[in-house]
């Protein structure tokens, strides 16, 4: 544990030289046409800012859906201001929204927020940006697949936009979509032929994570600067690296449980169909197969996802409190070791999920002890981030507390995960608002937090410029109160019995109460007001982009690789590829002047390179 | 800058304080009968809440725990500089402790494993199908868009004969007695949600599914439907009626029957020959 393994010719004292290292110097020339420049670039610094720029976009188109889906459940059935008669005009029905409608909002919501905006920004954005920059590589080790990972991802958005526009609307089967209702085509509106677009767009998306993980993986593995070990690598680039080992085994399953869903509805095959089934009076069908197992295939890549979704946010989120608290990562390898023990724990629980499915229960029961045993590498990490802080000095910038946040909210993400592992308790809450709430607290309290505090770090290096810092601070101190206020309720609203994915509460009378209803308009007015704070994100972001005032190479005085290069990066990255002395996290070492020291720099005379941990 | 390690505690605060209070309202509180707000009429109700419970008490220490560190450490070892702006003070120097790492791996886990375990028999009495009660069915139960329709033997006593009641959206059965049935599905997914009796069971298209349970109660709740099923979805709710005595729920049954058998011919003939 001590000694990391060595595995380059010559690690640590001696430097290797250039000359035992030629081929890196070889610069290629950036391409001058601004067709292969911007739009079908292979630079990775390019794709991934046309991931976050794509990704930012559907977040707003992903905010207004959850936005509308909101109003329903506070004022169920009431015409909503404008939009009522813009997207729904019935007249007749005095411009109410159709339960389908609602269906489709939820549904749509869910799958643009996971499916093009977190999974995209994280490891698409941030994930392409960082992982050659941190590494000391020039590019990606496949810049055209590189760029043909991005390219996969227009059609999808195309495809899922035009959805809503098909007759009988977009998909509306939840993100989940299970069969029979997904494949069943007059089963609901939606699943005319709305669906068929939605598993065609997720198939494109799908595979454009699969083209970029199997890049991020060569790249990590093969391009890493000299003296660039593996236990000298930033927790942002461990995490990428797991996310990508999850992304490249579990997302073949889940394309080939879209794929048979395809056939199902196009082909007539009978993949997820029961015997004789029939369907809102559709004639029945051959039948042979069974609904519970595209809900198998399905979590066993969905569950992982959720880890895809969380890991890069933790190992960014690690990186930046190590920064802003001016201290060493608490506990660099067990983080390391927890990651490593979140994704391998990942591919074996995806059977919480269907503890109510009707699938063998006593496969329930394992499932749980598996469960359980995951809340323990996350609850490692809670306490070496708390660590880390301790004892530092620590800078709230707008970044560190968008990070300080995700910690905060983390663990009531993370806590709440329990009560579902455990299975019995799961039989009430399951399919409720307390799922709902324990989502959002990872997704958004989790990976969105770090998703604005990775943007407030890393803008700096990105566009060359600096980020209002006061705006960023107004914009989360908002954020933090309307995302509680938001969904820390539909915690008491679901284990009250709220069902999630019901266009209308007050349809049951023990939901008919003034307490639950005003919990949920308590809810819907946090909603709004969080999501019209954003737009004192979208300026700063715009403003900063056009006029922030210009930033220099290491504005926060960190120690990764990518701060030893101008900002924004050339096109080659480094002039030299940089050779790495040390491990990233050497903040504030006694008999250093300042309080960092990049990785390139070498420790004052007569002290250790890897110093042991006590 | 220490500012902000209030806006974190107030968070924290402000989250343990809706579970304290929860408690004391019933439209908060685990959804019970409206003039007993903690009165669990079920027996696996019971158990569900008391092992809810254990998880909320276990995991509010974890939380409060974490959190006021939290807040200490925003509150505490917020950087600040002297008059030359220098920092008033260094930070600590230390990569992290193996003996801590050792200690809250080990404690969380064996927390963790001891949920786990605690949990099984609950589950397995609930779910096994070992584990149901040795009685005839009761009702079979099959679920449609968007209606539940629920099937009692008749006279004969037996499932699925011709004389068999069949009503819509309306479960009675007995208080103080195990109660059996069987769950289909005749379209897509739905899921039996009986939230005062902490009983949910998914009905699937192809399967029959035992589900059992009790009430100590009578009185009138609800089914709901708790797997999206399609447009109506929101509106699957069913009534569920305990009644007090066998007898009662007898009399319900032959009234229904008697209801059911009625001719729809005698019924126009009586009306057009009056």
């Amino acid at each position: 544990m001590h000694e990391p393994e060595s595995h380059e010719g010559a690690p640590g004292v001696t430097a290797p030289g250039p000359e035992s290292d030629p081929g890196h110097d070889h610069i290629h020339p950036a391409p001058g046409w601004f067709l292969t420049r911007y739009i079908f670039a292979s630079d990775h610094k390019v794709i991934g800012i046309q991931f976050l720029f794509s990704g930012l976009i559907f977040f707003l188109v992903g905010g207004m859906l959850a936005m509308a889906l909101r109003w329903q459940l506070a004022w169920p059935w009431k015409p909503m201001p404008i939009l009522s008669r813009l997207l729904w005009a019935e007249p007749s029905l005095g411009y109410q929204m159709p339960p389908e409608f609602y269906n489709k909002l939820f549904t749509m919501h869910a799958t643009i927020m996971i499916f093009f905006v977190i999974i995209p920004l994280l490891t698409g954005g941030f994930g392409n940006f960082l992982i050659p920059l941190m590494i000391g590589a020039r590019d990606m080790a496949f810049p055209k697949l590189n760029m043909l990972s991005y390219w996969f991802m227009p059609p999808a958005m195309v495809l899922i936009t035009y959805s809503f526009f098909v007759e009988g609307g977009s998909a509306e089967a939840g993100w989940t979509s299970y069969p029979p209702l997904a494949f069943a085509r007059w089963a609901t509106p939606g699943s005319l032929n709305g669906q068929t677009l939605w598993l065609l767009s997720l198939l494109f998306a799908g595979i454009s994570s699969i083209l970029g993980s199997i890049n991020y993986i060569t790249t990590i593995v093969m391009l890493r600067a000299p003296g660039m070990k593996l236990f000298r690598m930033p927790m942002t680039v461990w995490a990428m690296f797991i996310t990508a080992i999850l992304q490249a085994f579990a997302l073949p399953v889940l394309t080939s449980a879209l794929i048979m869903q395809t056939l199902d509805r196009v082909a007539g095959t009978n993949f997820f169909s029961p015997v004789g089934l029939t369907v809102a009076n559709a004639p029945p069908v051959v039948g042979g197969g069974g609904p519970i197992l595209y809900q198998h295939l399905f979590w066993f890549y969905s569950h992982p996802a959720v880890y895809v979704m969380i890991l890069p946010a933790m190992g960014m989120v690690s990186d930046i409190i190590a920064t802003f608290s001016r201290k060493p990562l608490f506990g660099y390898k067990p983080m390391v070791c927890a990651i490593a023990g979140i994704a391998g724990l990942g591919f074996i629980v995806w059977g919480h999920h269907m503890f109510q499915s009707g699938m063998n229960p006593a496969l329930g029961a394992t499932f749980m002890m598996s469960t359980m045993l995951i809340a323990l590498p996350s609850a490692i990490k809670v306490f070496n981030w708390l660590g880390t802080m301790w004892g530092g000095r620590i800078q709230f910038t707008a970044a560190m507390l968008n990070a300080v946040g995700f910690v905060s909210m983390f663990i009531i993400g993370g806590l709440s995960g329990i009560f579902m592992a455990a299975s019995p308790v799961d039989i009430h809450i399951h399919d409720t608002y307390f799922i709902v709430g324990h989502i959002h607290y990872v997704l958004f309290g989790g990976s969105t937090f770090a998703i604005f505090a990775a943007i407030h770090y890393w803008f700096p290096k990105i566009f060359g410029r600096m980020m209002n810092e006061r705006l960023g601070m107004i914009h989360f101190f908002l954020t933090f109160i309307f995302f509680n206020g938001t969904f820390y309720l539909m915690h008491i609203v679901g284990m009250h019995g709220h069902p999630r994915r019901i266009a209308d509460p007050t349809v049951y009378s023990y939901l008919q109460g003034a307490g639950v209803i005003g919990m949920n308009q308590f809810m819907t007015v946090n909603a709004f007001l969080l999501g019209f704070t954003q737009l004192i994100f979208v300026f700063n972001f715009l403003y900063s982009l056009a006029a922030g005032p210009k930033a220099s190479e290491n504005p926060w005085h960190a120690n990764t690789l990518e701060w030893t290069t101008s900002s924004p990066p050339a096109h080659y990255n480094f002039e030299r590829i940089p050779v790495v002395l040390h491990a990233p996290y050497e903040y504030s070492v006694p008999g250093v002047d300042e309080d960092f020291l990049p990785q390139t720099k070498p420790f004052p005379g007569g002290q250790r390179l890897e110093p042991a941990h006590s | 800058m220490r500012n902000w390690s209030i806006l974190f505690a107030l968070a924290a605060i402000a989250s343990v304080a809706a579970f304290l209070y929860a408690p004391f309202s019933a439209d908060w509180w685990l959804p019970n009968p409206p003039d007993q707000t903690h009165h669990v009429i079920s027996a696996f109700g019971r158990e569900i809440d008391n092992l809810f419970l254990i998880i909320l008490f276990i995991t509010g220490a974890v939380f409060i725990g974490t959190q006021v560190v939290l807040v200490y450490s925003s509150y505490k070892f917020v950087d600040e500089m002297d008059e030359h702006g220098k920092p008033k003070r260094a930070a600590t120097y230390s990569h992290g402790n193996n003996r801590l790492e050792v200690i809250w791996t080990i404690i969380p886990g064996a927390i963790l494993v001891f949920l786990a375990v605690y949990q099984v028999g609950t589950w397995a009495s609930i779910k096994f199908r070992s584990a149901a009660p040795r009685v005839a069915p009761l009702a079979e139960i099959t679920a449609r868009q968007f209606q539940w329709v629920i099937r009692y033997p008749g006279p004969d006593g037996r499932l699925n004969s011709p004389d068999d009641l069949v009503v819509v959206n309306d479960f009675h059965f007995v208080k103080n007695k195990q109660t059996l049935i069987y769950l289909k599905s005749s379209d897509v997914l739905h899921s039996f949600y009986l939230p005062h009796l902490r009983i949910k069971q998914d009905a699937v298209p192809g399967l029959t599914i035992p589900v059992w349970f009790d009430s100590d109660t009578a009185g009138s709740f609800e089914i709901a439907c708790a797997e999206l099923c399609g447009w109506g979805h929101y509106k699957m709710r069913g009534k569920v009626t305990i009644h007090e005595t066998e007898t009662d729920f007898q009399r319900w049954v032959s009234d229904q029957l008697t209801e059911q058998n009625k001719s729809q011919l005698t019924m126009t003939a009586g009306a057009e020959g009056r």
